[in-house]
């Protein structure tokens, strides 16, 4: 007999949504395989990668840490709310124009890490952008490409007309 | 007719970046596959969920070395929502990547031989009644020594971990000899040894192994797999071999890799046991490893203990090097033969060694089974010999700079040990990081605890040969054209994160004219893609990339046909370009490329090209030749600057400067990203990187998980300056060599180097932990050797030397014959006088 669910509403991705899941799953588990949103991915489920990082009321958490009863009533964003109409979001954007997603498989996390930083620092320093990414662990890209691409998307975030320094793309003369 | 001349037809103009002949080649250009993975939509093996799926759990050994004297799994089966359980029987025949090594099973057979060694499997409706069902398995082992690292398998034989192998528990043994380097050392003016060694490290890809099975009952009969491999078709070969199936009845399906560095490059029990287990459940079966499960299924970086001589003149010109490594296999082959022979193969690629000796040993341990990380076997060696030269450049008074770029290899020229160089930008290299670094001005000149050090190195640009001998192409490319003027190009390469279905997508562009994005790719399918052996060895851009040009050079030929005919403009004065086929004399005069297809599929019928590629043969001959081999070599320079803490022996890394002769950038932006992530991957190796296990304890893993296996966050990766060399190679495609492995390789020794800079302690090991540096510093204090490393190399049982001459000594790539070769060479090497 398999456990009785229980059922919650949150938001989730600025829609309501109601979910009936068995009462020990993590976040990660439901958005994944009740939700059907595999966007979000698990590096460990331990907690000690930041793969598995999403926004709950615009702050990143684990999700494989995170009981998903914990989120009713809350508002949950994942990387599948981040392209509004069918536009991408400029920090994709920019993950894509410089090639900050290699494997693409620690991207959603370090996508919503980030823009949880810009919400609240706008103009971040490389090391504030270093500080607020360190909870997230990428083995493709040594980080390079990601810093450039946050801060290429700041810039345009703040209106500028910003295109990526030709070092970037194409290394030193 | 005129006196218009013939205009040379210009297929291409440069709206690009500057400096590129090429109108989409060489561009820093958006990933085909980027926007999926930017949204979340790029569907990861795990992604996977399939009606009335199961899902697959393993049951591992606790031991390190035992006999299974039995397993009951009866009261598994018993467990409401479990629907099969397997053991070794149940798939007695074995496998393994090299066919010298098959000496695996998808579930011990009869003994274990690692903790972790997968025992038995389970089926059921959910992950928690398949974990729960483990528990109710019973197995009774029978528990043997286990053998701890290399120098415990030397000294132990008995009881071997196998029934097969060179000698006991030493699993491969090899001895080469190019020339003689007695005679070498006996001309030098400075002979030097030295002793380091190289811990084993694991390739760590953030996404955890995942692979899906679904059977198709008779009369189909048809397997089908979905995983996470970077070696689709020798998965293939696998499952046909192991399930008795016949090779069309099963498709394997690579999804995209979420990392893989060498780490899915073998054929998995995890693999073969979903796949079983769909066929008897009639169900789709799922399995994922947790993080610490990946830790055991491994196949990294082999430790390897190494010992270096080397004879060199007072201007530093290498006379002769023997070089002696002893690598620790874990409990099974994977790629060890090969990893075995590339600790020896590439010391002769970047300085001239006329004369070259190399004896290499792999030993079975009872540790999860190393094979191929990252430069696959020649970190190693190339973390000795720049170390080593760091040392021998002091004792002659030389920078280290100027004692490499003294005695490069030159280009197009063969090695001592029959290796085929073509372009050779090291020189380039060195002279970038030296400049744009401060080098000279820096180089021993900096405050005590900051240092510089130099490194360079090379890799190959694809194995030369296949995993298993066959005469086939490497990689296949068929390409299809839309009456709309889409494109679809079809290959069985995968991709792991580095790029290459853009690679496919941008080489057709090129070629017709499109963009890349009206390409279409699909690649890593047995059903649907020819073959391509897979990614690994850095094969993937040359290989499919030089099948694609030949696929797309076919489609572009017969559609310049028709369309010449169609616009009565001769052949060779019609050009590709965006998107149109037009007269380079009259630009105006020309057919949109949709246009120019269905001209030519009135006339031809339906269209469909093929291109494929196989290296050209080695020009070694001799046993062991076959490794080291390549159509092209990569080279890379790198400077480190490092900070190191006296009193606490912490070492930081602020910069690395990075020059890197990549032949041809294909898509500049991926070449970066490349070179940065090995230069990452290299500073977690040279800093923190370890498999560690209690030696003592059950030689249990003593940190399976991210948190303790330290790897390089965003506060320990360094800054990188980062210089593209392009000496563009005629093997390969549009002159393009390889990004994704080179750069990893200079910088564990460019950091050791720094540190004897910063600090002058020599710690001839990685990693370079405070630890180390701090018992290094306070001997230093003591007047002792201001050092940490290895103290010997253990005897080993070395089998009859394989001479072979090299080329300047009258060597036709052969190896002699026992003892007339000797006397052959002798008399050639006579004459010579």
């Amino acid at each position: 007999m398999p456990d009785a669910k229980v059922k919650i509403g949150f938001d989730l991705n600025g829609e309501s949504v109601e979910v009936a899941f068995a009462p020990h799953k993590t976040l990660l588990e439901v958005l994944r395989e009740d939700l059907g949103l595999t966007g979000t991915k698990h590096g460990c489920e331990l907690g000690e990668c930041g793969t598995c990082a999403v926004l709950v009321d615009g702050k990143p958490v684990l999700s494989c840490l995170v009981l998903g009863l914990a989120c009713a009533g809350r508002r949950v964003k994942t990387v599948e709310g981040m392209a509004v109409s069918g536009k991408l979001h400029p920090l994709q954007d920019t993950f894509a124009e410089l090639g900050a997603a290699q494997c693409g498989y620690c991207t959603p996390a370090f996508l919503l890490a980030a823009e949880a930083l810009l919400a609240e620092h706008p103009k971040p320093s490389r090391d504030e952008i270093k500080q607020a990414l360190s909870g997230n662990l990428c083995r493709c890209t040594g980080y390079v490409k990601i810093y450039e691409a946050v801060e290429l998307a700041a810039a345009r975030m703040r209106g500028e007309r910003a295109e990526p320094a030709r070092e970037t793309l194409y290394g030193h003369p | 007719m005129g006196t218009r001349k013939k205009a040379a037809v210009k297929e291409t103009a440069a709206v690009g970046r500057p400096g590129t002949p090429f109108r989409v080649v060489g561009n820093a250009l958006r990933k085909v596959d980027a926007t999926a993975k930017v949204t979340g939509v790029t569907k990861f093996a795990d992604d996977l969920f399939l009606p009335r799926m199961l899902y697959a759990k393993l049951l591992r050994s606790p031991h390190p070395h035992a006999r299974i004297t039995a397993i009951d799994t009866s009261r598994a089966l018993t467990l409401p929502g479990v629907k099969a359980v397997l053991t070794g029987h149940d798939l007695p025949i074995p496998f393994g990547i090299l066919p010298v090594s098959q000496d695996e099973h998808a579930l011990a057979l009869d003994k274990v031989r690692f903790v972790g060694d997968p025992v038995a499997a389970v089926a059921a409706a959910s992950e928690e009644v398949a974990t729960a069902a483990l528990d109710l398995i019973a197995v009774t082992y029978e528990l043997e020594r286990p053998i701890t690292d290399a120098e415990d398998a030397v000294a132990h034989p008995e009881p071997r971990i196998h029934d097969y192998g060179d000698l006991g528990n030493l699993h491969k043994l090899v001895n080469l000899e190019f020339g003689d380097v007695e005679q070498g050392f006996a001309e030098a003016d400075l002979v030097r040894d030295d002793l380091l060694f190289f811990e084993g490290s694991t390739h760590l890809p953030m996404e955890q192994h995942a692979a899906v099975g679904d059977w198709s009952p008779p009369p189909d009969g048809k397997l089908t797999l979905w995983s996470s491999t970077q070696t689709p078709h020798y998965v293939h070969r696998a499952l046909a071999k192991v399930l008795e199936l016949p090779p069309a009845k099963v498709r394997v399906i690579a999804t995209p890799n979420g990392g893989g560095f060498g780490g899915k490059s073998d054929p998995f029990s995890h693999e073969l046991v979903v796949a079983k287990l769909a066929m008897l459940t009639g169900r789709p079966v799922k399995i994922t490893l947790t993080r610490e499960e990946v830790f055991y299924c491994h196949r990294g970086r082999h430790p390897t203990l190494m010992w270096v001589k080397t004879g060199v003149k007072k201007d530093g010109a290498i006379t002769a090097m023997h070089f002696k490594s002893l690598l620790d296999g874990g409990g099974y082959g994977s790629y060890g033969v090969a990893s075995t022979y590339y600790t020896g193969a590439l010391q002769t690629v970047t300085y001239h060694v006329p004369r070259y000796k190399f004896q290499g040993a792999r030993a079975f341990t009872n540790k999860p089974p190393c094979g191929p990380k990252r430069g696959h076997g020649t970190p190693q060696p190339r973390f000795a010999l720049e170390v080593h030269l760091d040392k021998i450049a002091e004792q002659l008074g030389m920078d280290p700079a100027e004692l490499r770029l003294k005695q490069l290899v030159p280009p197009n020229s063969l090695t001592a040990n029959w290796l085929r160089i073509g372009s050779m930008g090291l020189g380039a290299c060195i002279r970038k990081v030296v400049q744009g670094s401060g080098w000279k001005e820096q180089f021993r000149n900096l405050p005590h605890g900051k240092g510089i050090g130099l490194a360079c190195s090379s890799y190959i640009t694809g194995a030369g040969l296949p995993v298993y001998w066959n005469a086939m192409p490497h990689s296949g490319v068929q390409l299809k054209c839309d009456r709309g003027g889409g494109v679809t190009v079809f290959c069985g390469s995968t991709e792991i994160g580095q790029g290459s279905d853009s690679i496919l997508a941008v080489l057709v562009a090129e070629v017709l004219g499109l963009d890349p994005f009206d390409i279409a790719v699909v690649t890593g399918d047995t059903d649907l893609t020819p073959v391509d052996l897979g990614s690994y060895s850095s094969r993937v851009t040359l290989m499919t990339g030089n099948a694609c040009i030949q696929a797309a050079e076919r489609a572009r030929e017969m559609i310049r046909r028709h369309a010449a005919t169609q616009l009565a403009v001769p052949a060779e004065r019609l050009a590709f370009a965006e998107r149109r086929i037009f007269d380079v004399a009259d630009p105006a005069c020309g057919l949109s490329f949709a246009e120019a297809v269905q001209l030519a599929e009135a006339a031809e019928g339906t269209i469909g090209t093929v291109g494929s590629y196989t290296p050209q043969p080695s020009a070694g001959k001799y046993r062991g030749a076959g490794v080291g081999p390549s159509p092209a070599y990569s080279y890379s320079a790198c400077v480190a600057l490092v900070d190191v803490d006296p009193a606490t022996g912490i070492v930081r890394v602020p910069r690395v400067w990075i020059a890197h002769d990549v032949g041809r950038s294909i898509n500049a932006a991926s070449v970066m990203g490349q070179i940065e992530g090995s230069v990452y991957m290299g500073l977690g190796e040279a800093l923190m990187e370890e498999m560690a296990y209690r030696g003592n304890r059950n030689v249990v893993h003593k940190i399976p998980s991210l948190l303790e296996y330290k790897s390089p966050t965003t506060l320990e990766m360094c800054d990188v300056v980062t210089y593209v060399v392009e000496d563009p190679d005629p093997n390969g495609p549009f002159g393009a060599k390889e990004c994704g492995q080179g750069p990893l390789l200079p910088v564990p020794p460019a950091v050791a180097n720094a540190v004897y800079d910063a600090v002058g302690v020599r710690i001839d090991e990685v990693p370079i932990t405070p630890e180390k540096v701090f018992k290094a510093l306070r001997r230093k204090e003591k007047g002792e050797a201001a050092r940490y490393g290895p103290d010997q190399f253990p005897d080993i049982p070395w089998p009859e030397p394989t001479r072979v001459a090299p080329p300047w000594e009258g060597g036709d790539g052969t190896a002699a014959e026992g003892g007339k070769g000797r006397q052959k060479a002798a008399a050639l090497a006579a004459r010579k006088r």
